[in-house]
């Protein structure tokens, strides 16, 4: 079980070192140019190629899962959210899964029970829930946030933004709450994985290592901005380059930088073809994104193909003499 | 979901993964400023700490002083290459803005173009401003 989050852990380690050594001995603009672009190009290609190829596969039927009342007769309740009938009502089940991951607040957790019944009990397990939004919204914080580094002059949403999560101004420079967020929540949801036995056993690599990565990324990027330190004029002339294309290398942006860019690049390449494509997948999800109407309307299946059929009448006028001679009962007596 | 939206939603997420790419294109971009040394500090050369170290951790050493002078009562500061500098980030010729004049092209061209902004001008003031 071991290797399943050790063999992650020193890739992680091996990736970063790779860059870090690399950017020293003079490969800057091999880990700080060519990687970004290609791996930006990657995710992209990666992320379109895989949403149209769900695009192609067949979902012929309404599948959508029910966690509420059906829409039946006048005098009993629907639960227009959780089992909808309408694009509407499936407009905000997406909205809520998409926005507040409410299919991940019904977790439950199944344990036996430590009386002598020894019966299996499910209980609510709002954590993973808690953890996971906390996760993706620091996240999704901590990438609006570098738009500073891609946008000269700054806009005001980034810089409002900035305010906000730096509220607390614990510090110098001020603490960002997404800073203290991301990584808590990253630990909590990779404690899961190793503490929780049911859960271990179900992790394989490809769930640790985009914790690890994440960890990485975050583990560098506080390290430059509380810790070590970084010359971020030359950093953000080094990325304004890239995105204006007009690429620079300038000098003592140190082998920390390359090694933070080299994991996020890393984590862009990777991304169409791991679990965290589970950003595009959300939106597609059959058992969420389908009105359940299939009483009240007729789906015929898209391929369905004229089958040759023979229908009971013709039966019976092929085998009508000799179902009288049986003395079987026909509908039309010749 | 029909296919329509879905590649209208692909699209919308291509678009919003590359707008730093357009943003710089349909926007003016400031370039980068050029650091430049002005008045005092032009002749003397010589500041605290190294260039990209003090690009770098200026922040911190702030901090530092800021707590080494209202804790400490400790005013001066002896640097590596041995010279000695008032712990003041505004009174004074011997301190930051004694030296670096131009609080313009010194603190803000930098700190406007990576979105820092500073709460050290909450209590003090920049000495071109007062006369």
């Amino acid at each position: 079980m071991t290797q399943k989050y050790l063999i992650p852990l020193t890739a992680v380690f091996l990736l970063f070192l790779v860059a870090y050594t690399g950017a020293g001995a003079g490969l800057g603009w091999f880990f700080g140019i060519v990687v970004p672009y290609l791996a930006v190009l990657a995710f992209l290609v990666g992320f379109v190629v895989k949403v149209m190829g769900w695009t192609a596969s067949a979902v012929p039927f309404r599948i959508p899962t029910t966690c509420g009342q059906q829409k039946s007769l006048p005098w009993i309740k629907q639960n227009p959210i959780d089992n909808p009938d309408t694009s509407s009502g499936v407009f905000v089940r997406m909205l809520l899964e998409i926005f507040a991951f409410r299919s991940l607040f019904r977790n439950t957790k199944a344990a036996f029970n430590r009386n002598a019944s020894n019966r299996i009990i499910y209980s609510w397990e709002i954590f993973l829930w808690v953890a996971a939004l906390a996760f993706h919204y620091a996240f999704l914080v901590v990438v609006l946030r570098h738009f500073r580094f891609f946008t000269a002059p700054v806009p005001g949403a980034v810089q409002f933004l900035e305010a906000l999560d730096g509220i607390v101004q614990v510090g110098l420079p001020g603490l960002f709450l997404s800073g203290v967020v991301l990584p808590a929540a990253a630990l909590f949801l990779l404690a899961r994985r190793l503490f929780d036995a049911k859960v271990k056993y179900m992790s394989r690599a490809s769930d640790y290592f985009p914790l690890f990565l994440i960890l990485g990324i975050a583990a560098t990027g506080i390290s430059m901005r509380y810790f070590t330190k970084v010359d971020v004029t030359g950093i953000k002339e080094m990325t304004m380059g890239l995105v204006t294309f007009s690429p620079v290398i300038p000098d003592g942006i140190g082998g920390l930088f390359y090694g933070h860019l080299f994991l996020v690049s890393i984590l862009f390449a990777y991304f169409p073809a791991s679990k965290l494509m589970h950003l595009g997948g959300v939106f597609l999800s059959p058992t969420r994104n389908m009105a359940n109407n299939t009483r009240a309307r007729r789906h015929i299946n898209p391929w369905n193909y004229d089958v040759p059929i023979h229908t009971y009448e013709e039966y019976e006028d092929h085998f009508r003499d000799k179902m009288i001679e049986a003395g079987l009962p026909v509908d039309k007596k010749e | 979901m029909t296919n329509k939206w879905i590649v209208t939603g692909l699209a919308v997420f291509v678009l919003a993964v590359l707008s730093p790419f357009w943003f710089n294109m349909v926007t003016t971009t400031q370039a980068a400023p050029e650091p430049e040394l002005l008045g005092p500090a032009k002749e003397a050369r010589k500041c605290v700490l190294d260039k990209y170290e003090m690009r770098a951790n200026h922040m911190s050493l702030l901090d530092e002083w800021r707590d080494a002078v209202v804790r400490d009562a400790d005013r001066i500061y002896v640097a590596a290459n041995g010279k000695s500098f008032h712990m003041s980030l505004s009174t004074g010729e011997n301190s930051c803005l004694g030296c670096h004049e131009d609080k313009e092209k010194f603190c803000d061209s930098c700190h406007t173009y990576t979105s820092v902004n500073p709460y050290c001008w909450e209590c003090h003031t920049n000495p071109k401003e007062i006369e």
